[in-house]
This record gives structure tokens, C-alpha cells and sequence, in this order.
């Protein structure tokens, strides 16, 4: 455990050193200010509470970026310390490559835990500062929110990882890490789309949809944030969610697989790995 | 002196190429070894072997009584290691990245300090590593090395990128090791510059070991010509073989200086017939063979059945 905390340690050490919890800091900040004050405009006063149309707009944001943000960080943890040097030697050091990705996994999620908090706090400060009404109901949602963002950020450095411990060189794991952001963001959802009109409903029923919805780390995100109550209305997911059937448990419990199955497998290529 | 590493029966290969063939070999407590060979002579494949950083196909390696592959800890708390090549992440200063070591090696924090100082870094401690020279990068490579009084330390190619006063000291720190009972295998392409510095030396090459012994010991079993070279006062070259006592072995350099390469048994009474009174030699130069000479020898014994 001591040893997990001490490379934890030091890539936040590393990532305050070269700026990126700065940078990711700064740059949800920025998006989500900018989506909280452009984004409440047009809706006037429809009834639907001010937080809640943040929390759409800002789930939008972080389905597009931190996946992204994720995947930058963590494609290069293992690949890229061997090859720089690093990683020889500090697997002569007592510590186990088990110890080695559970610290930099903590590392990275807390430079990217903090960056959301953050980030997107920054938003919800601000409404609150500005005089919006905000009830208990859709306080509780905004934290679920940023809570399952740092979720679905675990996922992707969990499989950023996995990339890493599996490929030879540090550019292919910038490919592939491109490529599977590529698809669980945009193709995945235009391809289920696709497939779900053609089918019309005939052979795709509420329990085949539930799964395809989980086995996109991103769909699972989605539903748990857009596809509840008054936000569900608001995002037009929930009807989605409605056919699929899948409660919160359900969505944060595949969520949570998601994040420690590809650990669990970047770990063990990991330690069968040659140096 | 007791055994702090053993190798016993190694072979290692990745994929088809074969890195290590049957070497064995054991390092005792106290002992500077040199191990010599080529590049890609399998010294780097030998030294992960020792980390545990790899496995062995067969055979067996103990460092401190473990097995370092084995997942077990408490060895390496007392090992040392520079890699070749080190380097360090270039965000950090040379404080923090000793430091981070230090934790992971359970070393008290206060004696970074003392480190950082001891290999000539004090000046430049609160500087990023991305700042630092190859000769500094290089010394703190060394500092990690140093961590927590190692009882084994694995040197892979320690000199390279060190001018000549960094590398006085660094074998100023290597002896002192020694003198603390300390195992110290220092890799190396070249026997030369380990001379007096080792205590014994290993040569490999091809992944397999070739010789093992002091110097001394590879002298007497290479048998090298010790070359002897004299200037003669005024000669015709048919009279050198009165004196030498022999004919043919050697040449004539030029006019008035002649080689001899002269075999370990009779390089006495050679040199006692050129020191006679009736030989017209006005100066003698001794050579034995180098090092490199030495090193070529085992490698070239090496090579001829192949």
C-alpha cells in the first residue's frame, strides 16, 4: 500500500510539475462556465430547474472530454517510461508492477478527479452566485454527475493503460488510444443508431439494448445522467432509458467494470511483460 | 567470504536469439567484478537476470539468498543498481527524484542530502533533471545506486558520458564500497580502464563466459609474449642470434631496434642474455601485454573453433 501511495505521489508531483492538472483544470473551467451562462440563455423560464439544463450540458462536455483527457494521460503511463528508460529501473526497486500501475492509477485519477471538481464546481459556484434557485433534487444530480464523470474518467485510464501495457511503442498507443475514442464517443452510438432504425424493433428488444447500452462505457454514462427524471425530459434520453430498463445501480456497476477489468488485464500483460 | 549473488547454469533467450548460454558465476561480499564483453555480448541480459527483472529459460540465479525473480522484496532493499543509459522523469529537480527512490527503498529522507553532496550534486539538487547534463544525470544515477548502504550494487556501463575527473571519483566511491564489504560488478566494453580497479574479471561473449579470474590469473592462462624491445649500439643482424640464444623470433623494427616477443617461461632468461656485458644493447624496453591484448586473446580463443 505504502509503495502504491509513494508513485502515487509522484505523478502528481509530475503532473502539477508539467502543467496538466492546470491545464485540464483550467480547460473544464472554462467549457463549463462558458456552457452554464450560454447554455441558460435560450431556455428562458421553462421550468425546468437552471442546474438541471447545466448538468445536460455539462454531461455533452464530458462525454467528449474527459474520455479524451483520460486517454492522453494514461496511454503513455507504460510504454512510455520504458521507452524513456525509466520504468528499468524502477522495477529494480522493491515494488511490484502490480503497485506500479495501482499508484499510477490513483495518481492519474486524482489529477483528473481534481481537474472536474474543479472545473466543473466553478460552474455550479457560479450559478449559486449569481442568485439561480436551486433545489436539493437537482444538487444531489449535479454531484452524481461530477462523481460518474470521475467514473467514466477511471474507465478510460483503466483502458488507456491496458493500450499502453499491450503495444511496442509509444505512437501506436497514441493511435489506438485516438481510435477507441473515436469509437466509444462518436461510432458506437451512429452505428447503435443505425442499426436500431433499420431493425425497426423487430429483433432488438429492451434486454439486447440494455447490454449494447453497457458495453459502451460511454452509453452508460449517458443514461445515468441524462436518462433520469427531470433531466431525462430535458435531454431527450429518456425515452431511451425508459426501453432499455437499467437502473442507476446497474449503469455505475457496469461503469465500475468497466474500470477494473481492463486494470485487472493491463496489470497482468503488464507482468508478463519482457523489459 | 560468503556468496551475495550466484548464478548457476543460466540460459536466457528472447524469442529465437539466444542472450545467455549456460553461465555460471558467483559474486562474494567485498569483491570488485569487471564484467567485460562486447555490445550485445549478454552483460546487460546478466545484470536483469540478477534484478529479476527477467527470468531465466533455466538454471537458477540467488541474490542475497533470494530468488530475485520471485517477487520477494527484501533483497532488493539491498541492492543497488545503474542502468545504462539512466534517465530520470525531466520534470522533477535531482531532490524529488532522489527522494521518490529513497521512499521506495525505505531510506530515511535526511540522507538525500548527504547523497546529493557525496557524488558532487549539492549546487544543483533544486534544478529540474531536464537541466542536467549526461555527466550529472549520470551521478545521479549513481546517487540511487547508493541509496540505503546496498550490499550488491550492479553498475550496467557506469563510466560512459564521465570525463576523466567525474570517473576518478567515481572509482573513489566504488573502492570505498569495497572497503564497506560491498558486492560491486561493474560492467564494461573495454578491460583497459578497469585495471587495478577490479578485483576479478568476467569476460562474455555471445552470451557465454569465456574466462573468469584476476588479472593475473588470465595472464598466465593466455600466455601472452611479453614484447621486449632493444636498441643495439651497432650490429649486423647475423650476430643477434649468437647472443639471443635463438633464431628467427624476433624483427627488426629499424636499423639499430629489434622486437622480441619473448613466451612468459623464457622472457628471464632472455632479458638476462640482453643485459650481458657482451650483448651491444644501449637500451631495452619491457612491455607486457595490454589489456586489450589480453581481452582479444579471449575473445579471439573464442572465436578459432568456431
Amino acid at each position: 500500500m505504502m509503495n502504491i501511495l509513494i508513485v502515487a505521489r509522484k505523478e502528481i508531483q509530475e503532473g502539477l510539475r508539467n502543467r496538466w492538472v492546470l491545464a485540464t483544470t483550467l480547460l473544464l473551467a472554462a467549457l463549463a462556465l462558458t456552457l452554464t451562462f450560454l447554455g441558460s440563455a435560450p431556455t428562458g423560464n421553462v421550468g425546468a430547474g437552471a442546474l438541471d439544463v447545466v448538468i445536460v450540458s455539462l454531461s455533452s462536455l464530458t462525454i467528449f472530454l474527459v474520455p479524451l483527457i483520460a486517454l492522453l494521460i494514461s496511454h503513455d503511463a507504460i510504454v512510455g517510461e520504458m521507452e524513456r528508460g525509466t520504468m528499468l529501473l524502477l522495477l529494480s526497486y522493491p515494488i511490484g508492477r502490480w503497485q506500479v500501475i495501482m499508484g499510477k492509477f490513483i495518481g492519474h485519477l486524482a489529477i483528473l478527479s481534481f481537474a472536474t471538481l474543479l472545473g466543473y464546481g466553478a460552474a455550479a459556484a457560479s450559478m449559486a452566485a449569481t442568485g439561480v434557485p436551486i433545489d436539493t433534487a437537482s444538487w444531489t444530480a449535479f454531484a452524481s454527475m461530477i462523481l460518474s464523470s470521475i467514473l467514466l474518467g477511471a474507465v478510460f485510464i483503466a483502458i488507456g493503460y491496458l493500450v499502453s501495457a499491450l503495444v511496442a511503442e509509444r505512437g501506436t498507443a497514441g493511435g489506438i488510444a485516438i481510435g477507441v475514442w473515436l469509437v466509444c464517443v462518436l461510432i458506437y452510438d451512429m452505428a447503435l443508431l443505425g442499426v436500431l432504425v433499420i431493425d425497426q424493433g423487430r429483433t432488438i428488444g429492451g434486454g439486447l439494448l440494455s447490454a449494447l447500452l453497457l458495453a459502451n462505457p460511454t452509453d452508460a454514462y449517458r443514461l445515468l445522467n441524462l436518462g433520469s427524471e427531470s433531466v431525462g425530459a430535458l435531454s431527450g434520453m429518456g425515452g431511451v432509458a425508459d426501453n432499455a430498463a437499467l437502473g442507476p445501480s446497474a449503469l455505475i456497476a457496469a461503469l465500475l467494470a468497466w474500470t477494473l477489468a481492463p486494470l485487472a488485464a493491463a496489470a497482468m500483460v503488464f507482468a508478463r511483460r519482457e523489459l | 567470504m560468503t556468496d551475495t549473488v550466484d548464478v548457476t547454469g543460466v540460459t536466457k533467450s528472447y524469442g529465437k536469439v539466444p542472450a545467455v548460454t549456460d553461465v555460471t558465476c558467483s559474486l562474494k561480499e567485498g569483491e570488485t567484478i569487471a564484467l567485460v564483453g562486447h555490445n550485445g555480448a549478454g552483460k546487460t541480459t546478466l545484470i536483469k537476470l540478477m534484478l529479476g527483472l527477467i527470468r531465466p529459460d533455466s538454471g537458477t540465479v540467488r541474490v542475497l539468498g533470494e530468488d530475485p525473480a520471485a517477487g520477494q522484496f527484501a533483497a532488493r532493499r539491498r541492492l543497488g543498481y545503474l542502468p545504462e543509459n539512466v534517465s530520470f522523469n525531466m520534470a522533477l529537480t535531482g531532490r524529488e527524484t532522489l527522494s521518490f527512490y529513497a521512499r521506495l527503498k525505505r531510506v530515511p529522507l535526511d540522507t538525500v542530502g548527504a547523497l546529493l553532496e557525496r557524488v558532487g550534486l549539492a549546487g544543483a539538487d533544486d534544478r529540474r533533471v531536464g537541466t542536467y547534463s549526461k555527466g550529472m544525470r549520470q551521478r545521479l544515477g549513481l546517487a540511487q545506486a547508493l541509496l540505503g548502504r546496498p550490499r550488491v550494487l550492479l553498475l550496467d556501463e557506469p563510466t560512459t558520458g564521465l570525463d576523466p575527473a567525474l570517473r576518478r571519483s567515481f572509482y573513489e566511491i566504488v573502492a570505498e564500497l569495497r572497503a564497506d564489504g560491498a558486492t560491486v560488478l561493474l560492467s564494461s566494453h573495454a578491460l583497459t580502464e578497469l585495471e587495478g580497479k577490479a578485483d576479478r574479471v568476467v569476460i562474455v561473449n555471445r552470451g557465454a563466459k569465456i574466462a573468469d579470474g584476476t588479472i593475473e590469473e588470465l595472464r598466465q592462462i593466455a600466455k601472452l609474449p611479453t614484447r621486449i624491445r632493444v636498441r643495439l649500439a651497432d650490429c649486423e643482424a647475423g650476430t643477434v642470434d649468437d647472443w639471443i640464444g635463438r633464431t628467427g623470433a624476433w624483427k627488426r623494427v629499424n636499423g639499430h631496434v629489434l622486437e622480441i616477443d619473448a613466451e612468459p617461461s623464457e622472457k628471464i632468461s632472455l632479458l638476462r642474455s640482453a643485459a650481458s656485458s657482451d650483448a651491444p644493447v644501449v637500451d631495452l624496453d619491457v612491455a607486457p601485454p595490454t589489456l586489450d591484448e589480453l581481452y582479444a586473446h579471449f575473445l579471439g580463443a573464442e572465436e578459432a573453433p568456431q
